[in-house]
């Protein structure tokens, strides 16, 4: 069947109001987490267009299908950008096609300067959706700061269009930086790595990016840490760090515009799990808790993010979700299946009174079951966890 | 303002009710008596006051819940309760409630400087988080001027902004767990030590609920290692409009300031007859603060002292000690307290787009002519967050009215030019009947229903946030 592709909010909510049968709903289908799933696809891709963008108040307003790709050159032509750097899953995931806006937000995709900047969510201001039942919804606005009701805009960053389908979205942007620069450490393991990581967040240097690859073959082990600003300050931050850090061993600081934007694009969008076998894991931990976790899966590779607080793990395929959320019950913790066998299992299930809550959310936002039924917390999924 | 009547049944129901509280709850913990309770009779809207039916005051989650179990039972409303310092009214009990208040949940229960932290009873007051670890260096950002009285509870449940959330967010942005009690008495875990919790982002979501979705015992919230320094420079100007553009300048330039402050002339005024801060005057006033080394400082005031000279300004005063930056910001700092001696005042909170800036000053400039009442302008300009405060004396026939309606107008006029009712104080019953303005039917609706999933009786602080006539129906069928 062909996928739908309504031209108007309007359109779209007399789609769901009239409809019988559920739907797959999708931006530009880059991020098929979770999926493939039942029901008719229906895209936001024609939902398309900059509706506002003001640069002195750092807003933007866009429709839920506007490539992200548009948004990024407009922003980058007034010097900004989307701070919480989103990830493109299309290598990883080895899907093709154009992230959409709307993708990024509902699926709440944030890159390595989340540790710094804050999640997707955390810059999302306002939001317009249909829900379940073909009523057209709106939350939040286009101001900085807002506290009138609810905050429906989180509830809906990271739904993954279970409680409705977005169609416009505004959004709080920032300056792009000056220059960066990265100081890096190689041969660490994994457990001094993340303590070198922790020190520098722990310092008053505004580290934007914090990572750790552990190398293995003829890679040796690289431990990252990015500073962002005007030159002069980028140099002093990097040199306060080096020694900050020299217990550690020495510290490399590389200033390549060019070398440390690809270092780091690279890390965002995991190029060493590229065209490789096996399952891809999205795990987040208090980070001293991440190299043990990782120790504990024999097979498994891992990509610190975040300081350690975010492991993407690269596993055999097939491996059993319990086997990664085990130690998670623990020390506390969530792990999602980016990619493997789709379906059961992708979400981490929530304890039972938390399903309750989420159970009861969704048949109030989707009383027919109409949206991506079968993803998130369904009880399909937690009966078979 | 309208509240809805109380239950006679359940005041009928005292004695039973206390006799309950009373065996699940150590004996301090449960207030009965009128004279105690009304200690608890309003929060800081004091225009609005009320008596509870009793308070409790638990010292545990758990007893947190069995308070909850019991009031369930009997279908009795609960009203939660921090330090009582909301402008909103959210903490203004009902006749017919019982204030949970978590006054006695002080502990600090975990701090790891190392995963950067801190686990907290939600009782503890904001600066005494803070408190609790900057001898380490660090600090928890989020800084209301209550931040001395007010509870972090309190801050969860408002989504409680600072002067410095422009770098560093609200309250929402740097809490990362909470442990809450639903209404039945279900004790329900969020997130934790680690980033974005799993599942539907329901810590976003209570975040700001106004104490109507559960009650919040414990939180985790993240702390930062504090700046090397930060110092400010003030910019006077000619005209709020030029003071505008310069704000929506010095935003594009690229520079991040931690805190862009804006006064306007009576401000200015009331400031400088009660602190003598030194400063000019002038139309408007700009405090604008940068953070780093000294170097970096120096760095980044330059770029913003070269963008405010294009502007003309009429004083422009750097800092260069921390002498200096005391004696900028202390005009500014006594700004509420200068204007109380003036006059009694309310407070708004509305937030514009900061494109709006020029052009809401000058129509708010006119309605306080139509209105006869005098206004001051002080606040959030980074952000848009307006705080303009009404002038009126509360003792003159007619001028507390006139002030409410003069109030309403202003945040119409927010709404009207893309903005909102509240950027950080919250609705409570104050701009509950303003929610018609901001949200259509539906998007209350939708709004509400998340509240029936919470707390399907509709007990938990039920008369706040949702116009009575649009809660209505979620309340009976509740009842
Ligand atoms: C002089 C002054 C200056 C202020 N400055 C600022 C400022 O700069 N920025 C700002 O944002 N606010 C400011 N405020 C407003 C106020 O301080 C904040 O809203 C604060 O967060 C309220 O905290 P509290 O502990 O006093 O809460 P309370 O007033 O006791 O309650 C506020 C709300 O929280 C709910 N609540 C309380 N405890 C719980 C709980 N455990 N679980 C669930 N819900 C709960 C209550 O039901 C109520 O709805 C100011 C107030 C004053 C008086």
């Amino acid at each position: 069947m062909k996928t739908l592709e309504p031209e108007s909010e309007a359109e779209l909510a007399a789609i769901l109001a009239g409809a019988k049968a559920p739907f797959r709903v999708q931006g530009g289908g880059t991020r098929p987490i979770g999926g493939p799933r039942e029901g008719v696809a229906l895209a936001t891709r024609r939902l398309s267009g900059i509706t506002l963008y003001e640069p002195g108040a750092l807003t933007m307003v866009a429709r839920a299908g506007t490539p992200l790709a548009e948004i990024e050159s407009t922003l980058a032509a007034e010097g900004q950008r989307l701070a919480f750097e989103p990830m493109d899953h299309r290598g990883v995931l080895g899907t093709t096609g154009e992230p959409t806006i709307g993708g990024v937000f509902g699926a709440n995709v944030s890159g390595p300067r989340r540790i710094q900047a804050g999640a997707a969510r955390d810059f999302l201001l306002g939001v317009r959706f249909v829900d379940g039942r073909g009523q057209i919804i709106r939350n939040g606005g286009r101001v900085m700061k807002n506290v009138t009701g609810y905050d429906l805009v989180k509830l809906m960053a990271g739904s993954f269009g279970t409680l409705g389908v977005l169609t416009e979205l505004s959004f709080k942007v920032l300056p792009g930086a000056k220059s960066a620069g990265t100081v890096a450490i190689t041969g660490l393991d994994d457990a001094t790595a993340i303590a070198a990581l922790s020190r520098a967040l722990a310092s008053p240097f505004e580290v934007s990016g914090a990572a750790h690859l552990p190398g293995g073959g003829n890679d040796a082990a690289r431990t990252l840490i990015r500073l962002e600003g005007s030159q002069a300050s980028v140099a002093y931050r990097a040199g306060r760090l080096q020694e900050a850090l020299a217990q550690f061993g020495d510290a490399r600081f590389d200033h390549d515009g060019d070398a440390v934007a690809g270092v780091w694009r690279d890390l965002r969008d995991l190029r060493p799990f590229h065209g490789r076998e096996g399952d891809v894991w999205r795990v987040s931990v208090k980070p001293s808790d991440a190299p043990g976790i990782v120790a504990a899966l024999p097979g498994a590779e891992a990509i610190y993010d975040w300081g350690g607080g975010l492991v993407w793990l690269l596993v055999p395929r097939g491996t059993a979700a319990q086997a990664i959320r085990a130690p998670l019950d623990t020390v506390g913790g969530h792990a999602t299946r980016i990619r493997g066998e789709a379906g059961e299992g992708t979400f981490h299930p929530p304890p039972a009174p938390v399903a309750a809550l989420q159970e009861g959310l969704r048949r109030k936002f989707d009383p027919r079951g109409l949206l991506n039924p079968g993803l998130m917390d369904s009880p399909a999924q937690m009966a078979s966890d | 303002m309208d509240m809805p009547p109380p239950n006679p049944d359940i005041l009928a129901r005292k004695p039973e009710l206390v006799a309950r509280l009373n065996r699940a709850l150590p004996e301090a913990a449960v207030i009965s008596d009128p004279a105690e309770t009304r200690a608890y009779e309003c929060d800081a809207l004091t225009a609005y006051k009320c008596p509870p039916l009793a308070v409790v005051l638990p010292g545990s989650t758990q007893e947190v819940a069995a308070a909850l179990r019991i009031c369930h039972e009997m279908g009795v409303p609960v009203v939660p309760r921090g330090a009582g310092t909301s402008l909103a009214g959210g903490a203004l009990p009902s006749a017919d409630s019982v204030i949970l208040g978590v006054a006695r949940l002080t502990e600090v229960l975990e701090t790891d400087y190392e995963n950067r932290f801190i686990r907290v009873q939600t009782g503890r007051t904001n600066l005494s988080v803070t408190g609790a670890v900057e001898t380490k260096g660090f600090f928890y950002a989020p800084d209301p001027s209550s931040q001395l009285a007010c509870a972090i509870a309190g801050n969860i449940a408002m989504n409680s902004g600072g002067a410095h959330c422009l770098k560093y967010g609200v309250t929402t942005n740097n809490l990362m767990g909470v442990t809450m009690v639903l209404m039945d008495g279900t004790v329900v875990e969020l997130g934790g030590a680690h980033l974005d919790a799993a599942g539907y982002d329901l810590l976003g979501l209570i975040c700001g609920s106004e104490g109507q979705l559960g009650v919040v015992t414990e939180a985790t919230l993240r702390i930062l290692h504090k700046p090397e320094g930060a110092r400010p420079v003030l910019i006077g100007f000619d005209s709020n409009e030029v003071a505008g553009h310069c704000v929506s300048d010095i935003i594009k330039a690229g520079v991040l300031p931690v805190a862009i402050e804006f006064m306007d002339r009576p401000c200015i005024r009331a400031c400088e007859a009660f602190a003598g801060a030194g400063y000019p005057d002038c139309e408007a006033l700009l405090i604008v603060e940068v953070e780093g080394s000294d170097a970096e400082i120096d760095e980044q005031l330059e770029t913003i002292i070269e963008i405010a000279r294009a502007h003309d300004p009429v004083e422009l005063r750097q800092s260069t000690s921390p002498e200096e930056s005391a004696r900028i910001w202390l005009g500014r700092k006594s700004a509420f307290g200068a204007m109380g001696q003036i006059n009694d005042y309310m407070c708004l909170d509305g937030t514009i787009p900061v494109s709006q800036l020029p052009h809401v000053l000058k129509r708010i400039g006119e309605m306080s002519g139509e209105f006869g009442l005098d206004v001051a302008n002080v606040f959030h300009a980074g952000d848009g967050n307006m705080h303009p405060l009404i002038l009126f004396d509360a003792n003159k026939p007619g001028d507390l009215e006139r002030c409410e309606a003069f109030g309403a107008a202003i945040l119409k006029l927010c709404v009207e030019v893309g903005g909102c009712l509240t950027g950080e104080h919250g609705v409570g019953i104050e701009k509950r009947d303003l929610m018609i303005d901001q949200y259509a039917p539906e998007d209350l609706e939708i709004q509400m229903a998340v509240k029936d999933v919470f707390d399907p009786g509709w007990l938990l602080n039920p008369a706040k946030v949702f116009p009575l006539q649009s809660s209505a129906a979620h309340r009976d069928a509740a009842a």
